[in-house]
């Protein structure tokens, strides 16, 4: 068997800033400054990056009897999940230390799930991906719970546990189904044994490839599996929050779009109907349920919720038409939504989140810069022109509209109002009502606001100028062939 | 009847008793010590077809370790609160094993086995031939194991350990 290490390069450089992280800690006595090893994550983060960039410039190629396929697409979710590790890490900073978490542990949990993360996209191989989705499952379970002296911290890690190992159990399943009908484990295979009998099916087959739909659904938290959503992204810390809606989200994407959109994609006859139904249903329910919040994290939970309605449109839609708003979206939802959390991160008093609307009242005078980044991201998050939400929002409308799913498109978009008015309800509060709790005794906390600020450049940027990113998002796409 | 089918035929007979035993014995302790006797007695069954390595594992995962946490959780619960009660669940627990029944009778039933058995090859089921495989063709889904092994010690460590 050929040995290639070269591809593993990226996942082994965030493994091993883990470790170092893990490691540093043990020598840092109590009370002193940690800081020290958010800055280590950061540099290891920034060599992954550039790992990634110099990967991206020569030959891709598998490794492990292709089991591990560092392809343009691996590359690309690997630039979004090491980007929202390091924002996660920058607005976290003072958050940490305000709450009494552990700074090590948290850095380093950060870094495993994103190790578990770039697997996941590069697998082509459901072991290796089923092995990549539970190293950063395990992790992010962890940093759920890892506020313990806040009860709904931890209650929000035990739920997320609970339904994340039921998830896992239909993944696994679906699995063993898939390996029992084509015998292999390896996408490439089983994607040669699909193209090579075609519709002679055994019903296993299908019915495992509903369970893995299943499983993701769960993952990304679409309607009917999202009630565990809310609670989780509520109780977590708020940092951790972020990372979930993005980076989390964004892996389970990366192993639909790769294992069941492409290479599964024989099969889709079977589920493109009940996916067509869960894509609206997700979408509405999520923004309905929206407005109705007292609590902007909350309410960010369910727009979660929402979007991931929003990026199953261009799964429906198929491989064809799907693939550029697909990836192009998560880019962009990226930046929207961790610029989104780290607003609300800085919110932190004490060891107590204000994160309702009345605490963001007056915010627009009080803290000028994050109140009008946040207003950004809301905008950008409802869609408005010219930011990096309607530039996604209009390319996935788009592929819809042009595989001719109208239908799909009309409730998008009239979704996309719906929104509206809970994204605006943040704005009107910071600009138009006034007292506040949160931002009197706020401190001053520097690295929240270079968080925010690439977070922001990165929303304006694809909204005005999203010709390299879209350029970028078809090439990764096309990789997968 | 020759000797392997004499064997066979005996231990079946005993895995059948021990896990009606574990359905039906009611202080839930004696269950799980009739569900470790079935686990042993399907160790012995791989013994007789030849796969030692199945064999070990066998005892040690299920027999041993997953037992073992079988048996703190039921110490935990106070074993003496928990005498198996036949109510709406016994039903429920009747109904998806005739599904499951259902399903696989069916599916053994239909299914072209070979009439007589094949013979293994000499390596087959040993400790060397896994080695090899795990050595060789999963040696990346082996070491990312490791990787998930050691998040899932920090984390436990992270969420157990007392706050100063």
């Amino acid at each position: 068997m050929d040995v290639n290490l070269v591809p593993l390069l990226p996942a082994v450089q965030v493994l091993v800033t883990a470790l170092v992280v893990t490691l540093r800690d043990l020598f840092i006595k109590d009370g002193e400054s940690r800081g020290v090893l958010a800055f280590y994550s950061l540099v290891g983060l920034g060599l992954a990056a550039a790992e990634v960039f110099f990967l991206l410039g020569g030959r891709q190629e598998g490794a492990f009897n292709d089991s591990y396929m560092l392809d343009r697409f691996a590359l690309f979710f690997a630039l979004i999940f090491i980007l929202a590790a390091a924002l996660t890490i920058l607005s976290a900073i003072d958050y940490v230390r305000q709450t009494g978490m552990r700074e090590g542990e948290f850095y380093a949990l950060i870094l495993f799930a994103t190790v578990g993360m770039i697997v996941m996209a590069a697998a082509n191989d459901l072991m290796v991906f089923f092995l990549g989705l539970e190293t950063m499952s395990i992790a992010v379970y962890v940093l759920t719970g890892m506020w313990r002296s806040n009860g709904r911290s931890s209650e929000a890690a035990m739920k997320y546990f609970l339904m994340g190992a039921f998830a896992t159990g239909f993944l696994l399943y679906g699995i063993a189904l898939i390996y029992g009908a084509t015998g292999s484990t390896n996408l490439a295979q089983i994607s040669a044994y699909l193209l090579d009998q075609p519709s002679e099916w055994p019903v296993y087959l299908i019915g495992g490839g509903f369970l893995l739909l299943i499983g993701f659904a769960f993952k990304v938290g679409a309607v009917p599996f999202h009630f565990w959503v809310p609670d989780v992204y509520e109780g977590a810390p708020t940092p951790v929050t972020g990372f979930m809606s993005v980076a989390v989200k964004a892996a389970a994407f990366a192993a639909w779009a790769r294992i069941l959109l492409y290479k599964l994609s024989p099969l889709d006859n079977d589920w493109v109907f009940p996916l067509w139904i869960i894509a609206i249903a997700t979408m509405t329910l999520g923004n309905l349920l929206a407005i109705t919040q007292h609590s902007i994290k909350r309410m960010l939970a369910y727009s979660s919720i929402a979007h991931a309605g929003y990026l199953l449109i261009p799964i429906v839609v198929g491989v064809e038409w799907g693939g550029l708003p697909l990836l192009f979206y998560l880019l962009a939802y990226s930046f929207m939504t961790l610029g989104a959390f780290a607003v609300l991160t800085s919110m932190t008093e004490g060891d107590e989140s204000k994160d309702g609307y009345s605490d963001f009242a007056g915010l627009g005078f009080k803290r000028p810069f994050l109140a009008l980044a946040m207003a950004l991201f809301m905008l950008s998050l409802a869609g408005f022109p010219p930011l990096a939400g309607f530039t996604g929002k209009f390319y996935v409308f788009r592929s819809a509209v042009l595989s001719g799913h109208l239908n799909l498109a009309i409730i998008g978009v009239l979704n996309s109002l719906l929104s509206v008015i809970f994204y605006l309800r943040v704005i009107v509060a910071m600009y138009m009502e006034e007292g506040g709790a949160a931002g009197k005794s706020f401190r001053q906390a520097p690295f929240v606001y270079i968080a925010v600020a690439i977070a922001l450049l990165g929303t304006i940027y694809l909204g005005i100028l999203p010709a390299d990113a879209l350029d970028w998002s078809r090439r990764a796409f096309g990789s997968l062939e | 009847m020759d000797t392997a089918s004499f064997i066979f035929y005996l231990l079946a007979t005993l895995l059948v008793i021990a896990s009606l035993l574990v359905v039906f014995l009611r202080n839930v302790v004696h269950c799980a010590m009739a569900l470790v006797t079935a686990l042993l007695l399907i160790a012995v069954m791989f013994v007789t077809l030849h796969a030692p390595m199945l064999c070990v594992l066998q005892v040690m995962v299920y027999a041993g370790a997953i037992m073992v946490l079988f048996l703190f959780v039921i110490m935990f619960l106070n074993p003496g609160a928990l005498e198996q009660q036949r109510g709406l669940w016994w039903g429920f627990g009747t109904l998806l094993a005739m599904m499951l029944a259902g399903v696989l009778v069916p599916l053994v039933a239909t299914s072209d086995l070979p009439a007589d058995p094949v013979a293994a090859t000499e390596l087959f089921g040993s400790p060397e031939m896994l080695a090899k495989s795990l050595f060789s063709d999963y040696v990346l889904p082996f070491e990312i194991a490791s990787v998930l092994l050691l998040v899932a010690i920090i984390g436990a460590v992270v969420l157990a350990k007392r706050e100063n």
